[in-house]
């Protein structure tokens, strides 16, 4: 019995732990009232249904929640994210446009599906702009020594002034068939976008496990000032994390532009700053730092978007959505309370207590 | 047998486990009113977790305590004050930058008009710290005054808003000079007279048997004993707490001067003109192979600064610092790392513990720092690392894999040690190692500080305990007022540092 508890005890603080409890209530609920929730398909030879939806859906959210965990982990954050989105998404269109490097404009030019740029270079382009942004951050964090929220937010506002100025102020339609792969394609019956997030959690978790980088970053954000001590470099660490968020955020640009067909500077990753930073704190890092789990704000991302899809599933309108998304923070947020795991704990070990007395 | 009526509080059979650890065994503990009851015992001994459990930090697993006659079960910190259970922690917990008075009442605000009624806000405080007999200007900030006065601005504030009956005091001397703590004693017989229990726990037992009555002794979680001060001889309450002879100190001092000491011209590191403005002036240190230098001087006096200096934590402006013939160009934590001198910080908790990582990720931080990003220890050489150190340094842990933070203060201590011995350093600083640890980790250090010097490194001590600087020092630098006072062999009479460290000399 006593054994018992201990593995209980082990398993509840286990970080995935709160995380996966949540998902499996969403699909439970899901199970019991959505008939058919789980219910996939093959249609065109890939697999349809509500939970391919959700992966697809949440890829770019997911990869925003693996740099961001990182920067949270420093102990910073990045409210950048969506505006870097816009940037990336921008920089693709631009690069597509058909009539790029044409004196003679016409509607036929724009809408081929055609380009004269090559994909790998839209890409890499895609790429290096979000990272750049990324390592802007970085410097004003780590350079600067402005306070991350404050020098994040500089590039909240301005990210989006500056995708417009990349399209020239238009919403640009994406007309180029082969760029579309990255957010509506499917490699054996699965979207490309999940293939890519596998493949950038791979990176990322590589990166921080199989490297110091993880540790150091931890190191950082539980106590700077010993980590100065020791040697570690806290500005390199914060400019590392900060450039990878931003290349993270320029792939989900990458990804969100492919799926909607478009950039939009006021419109692509709106709003994925905060549910990013909801994604990281849902799968139990720390606001103020310290030890992180890139998959548990992986699993945070699907929380997020496998709620959004319930919600719609269940008819509640787009404009009341925010709403039910208040209730799951506020949920969680509750969960994690000092309050709620003292609760817990005084429980676990009072019945381990009585059972003692009992012997 | 004492009168049961004169007793206060009756601790029974208290136990309490953490994962691992036993932390209290059927610990038993009784004070009287007016009465000063030292609590001491190493590291670990159980000190912190009893006061814990009295306070309401903790719950204990088993056992009563009995306050004025009665079954209590102490909720919360703040359930313990309301009953008449008043802490004063080491770190004074108060607010520096607001004024004296403020502290004081802080949370009590006597009221006017809605607003704060400052002239009797202030009136009050000044009536408590009367009481203390502590004359200070209350509407000054706090952080004006001397640590010793913030601790009396902590105790008058317990005493203030909780009319306490008991009054437990974590280490209250430890950064107090002599007459400081003098001072404090003074205050605590006068809460005594007024019946005041008081439960004093320190590592100095010099302070112990100046100021209390009776003694409780801790070792490992168990009850050693509570014994009548007066009747306990020093030599056996050492014995009782460390459960073994001290031998090895004698033997200590004397290996030290029985050794030869190679003397060599040339120097491991050598500083000519290093200093900082604003910070130390321009000073000279040589440092050999095999040797420990100890640096004495009062607090403020420039040791830590001395020691930032070196290790490249501050900038120098002036002078040049040279190791094995090589000129050091950039000053930085890293760059000494590579450079082979390791830094053990004076502030444990701030600069060195890393608390919510693993003993295992903490000892081998400045190895992997010096490595870099990409040169990972392998998680089994991380582990083989560690318990090397853990068994060379006697760490007491069930596991490696334990977070630093669920361990005591000289543990901590002995990981941050680890932490720097695991790069091989040639020059290893020592900035307070052994403050707020216990007899027997202080020896364990001490010992650990000559075997390094025996095998060739140089050490540099620092310590604001002048017995041992002298101890185990082949040469001493005495500081004063940010300046290098003079520089003594290892044999030097302590009557001569204290006049260089006073200024007489």
């Amino acid at each position: 019995m006593k054994n018992n508890t201990a593995l209980l005890k082990r398993i509840r603080e286990n970080r995935l732990f709160w995380p996966l409890i949540a998902l499996a209530l969403i699909l439970v609920t899901d199970a019991i009232f959505v008939p058919g929730f789980f219910k996939i398909g093959i249609l065109d030879g890939h697999l349809y249904g509500n939970m391919i939806d959700v992966l697809n859906n949440s890829a770019p959210l997911m990869l925003v929640a693996i740099g961001m965990t990182l920067v949270i982990a420093t102990g910073g954050v990045d409210l950048s994210v969506g505006a870097v989105i816009a940037i990336s998404a921008a920089m693709g269109a631009v690069l597509i446009n058909p009539a790029l490097g044409n004196k003679l404009i016409s509607n036929e030019i724009l809408t081929k599906d055609a380009t004269n740029t090559p994909l790998v270079l839209i890409v890499l382009a895609d790429l290096a702009a979000g990272t750049l942004c990324g390592l802007w951050n970085g410097f004003l964090v780590s350079r600067g020594k402005i306070q991350p929220m404050v020098a994040t937010l500089i590039l909240m506002v301005a990210g989006r002034g500056i995708a417009q100025l990349i399209t020239n102020g238009q919403i640009m339609t994406i007309y180029y068939t082969p760029y579309f792969f990255f957010g509506n394609g499917f490699i054996f019956g699965l979207p490309v976008s999940i293939y890519i997030v596998a493949l950038v959690f791979l990176f990322a978790w590589i990166l921080v496990r199989k490297t110091s980088i993880g540790l150091f970053i931890e190191t950082v954000g539980i106590n700077a000032k010993s980590a100065y001590y020791s040697g570690i470099s806290e500005k390199n660490i914060k400019l590392f994390v900060y450039t990878f968020c931003g290349f993270c955020a320029a792939i989900a640009g990458l990804i969100l532009s492919s799926y909607v067909h478009s950039a939009d500077g006021n419109n692509n990753g709106l709003n994925y700053e905060m549910d990013a930073i909801l994604a990281v704190v849902i799968g139990g890092t720390l606001m103020s730092g310290g030890r992180f789990s890139l998959l548990s704000s992986v699993v945070g991302a699907l929380i997020i978007w496998t709620f959004t899809i319930t919600m719609y599933t269940f008819g509640v309108p787009a404009n009341a959505l925010l709403a039910g998304r208040a209730v799951l923070v506020l949920v969680v947020i509750l969960l994690y309370s000092d309050y709620t795991q003292n609760f817990l704990n005084k429980f676990t070990d009072r019945k381990k207590v009585r059972h003692d007395a009992t012997n | 047998m004492t009168d049961t009526n004169d007793l206060i509080l009756t601790v029974k059979d208290i136990s309490k486990t953490f994962p691992g650890v036993n932390a209290l065994e059927h610990v038993d503990f009784s004070l009287k009113r007016g009465e000063i009851h030292a609590l001491v015992g190493e590291n670990g001994a159980g000190k912190s977790t009893l006061i814990k459990i009295l306070t309401g930090v903790e719950y204990p697993d088993t056992g009563s305590i009995e306050l004025d006659g009665k079954i209590m079960e102490v909720k919360s910190p703040q359930h313990a004050q309301e009953i008449g259970i008043s802490t004063v922690y080491q770190e004074v917990n108060l607010c520096t930058n607001i004024s004296v008075a403020e502290n004081i009442m802080l949370g009590h605000e006597p009221r006017r008009f809605g607003g704060i009624d400052w002239k009797r806000l202030n009136a009050f405080a000044n009536l408590a710290l009367q009481r203390l007999s502590v004359d200070i200007d209350v509407t000054q900030p706090l952080g004006n005054y001397s640590v010793a006065i913030q601790q009396m601005v902590a105790i008058a504030r317990s005493l203030e808003i909780a009319s306490a009956k008991i009054l437990i005091l974590d280490e209250p001397t430890s950064s107090l000079d002599v007459a400081e703590a003098n001072r404090l004693f003074s205050l605590m017989q006068k809460l005594k007279g007024e019946g005041i229990g008081i439960i004093f726990i320190t590592h100095f037992l010099d302070q112990v048997y100046q100021i209390s009555d009776r003694i409780t002794v801790l070792r490992n979680g168990k009850l050693v004993g509570t014994f009548i001060t007066a009747s306990l001889p020093r030599m056996e309450l050492i014995a009782k707490m460390l459960g073994r002879s001290i031998t090895d100190l004698d033997e200590m001092s004397k290996a030290k001067f029985s050794r030869e000491q190679k003397e060599s011209k040339k120097y491991s590191l050598e500083a000519r003109g290093l200093g900082r403005s604003g910070s130390l002036e321009p000073f000279d240190l040589q440092l050999h192979a095999s040797e420990v230098v100890g640096i004495a001087g009062l607090l403020g006096s420039g040791r830590t600064e001395m020691a930032n200096l070196i290790f490249g934590i501050d900038t120098p402006d002036t002078g040049t610092l040279t190791l094995n013939d090589r000129q050091v160009e950039h000053f930085s934590p890293l760059e000494s790392l590579k450079n082979g001198i390791a830094l053990c910080p004076e502030d444990r908790k701030a600069e060195g513990i890393v608390g919510d990582l693993t003993i295992r990720e903490n000892i081998i931080l400045a190895l992997q720092a010096r490595y870099g990003w990409f040169k990972f220890l392998s998680t089994q050489k991380q582990y083989e690392i560690a318990a090397k150190y853990i068994q060379i340094l006697g760490i007491s842990t069930p596991s490696p894999d334990q977070l630093v933070k669920n361990l005591s203060g000289g543990n901590q201590q002995k990981v941050i040690l680890a932490r720097w011995l695991a790069t091989n350093p040639q020059v290893l600083i020592l900035d307070e190692p052994t403050k707020g640890i216990d007899v027997g980790a202080k020896a364990e250090i001490q010992k650990l500080m000559l075997d390094l010097a025996e095998e060739g490194k140089s050490c540099v001590f620092i310590s604001s305990e002048l017995e041992e600087v002298l101890r185990t020092s082949h040469r001493i630098i005495v500081l004063r007022d940010r300046k290098k006072a003079a520089e003594y062999p290892g044999d030097v009479d302590d009557h001569t540092i204290i006049q260089t460290m006073a200024g007489n000399l």
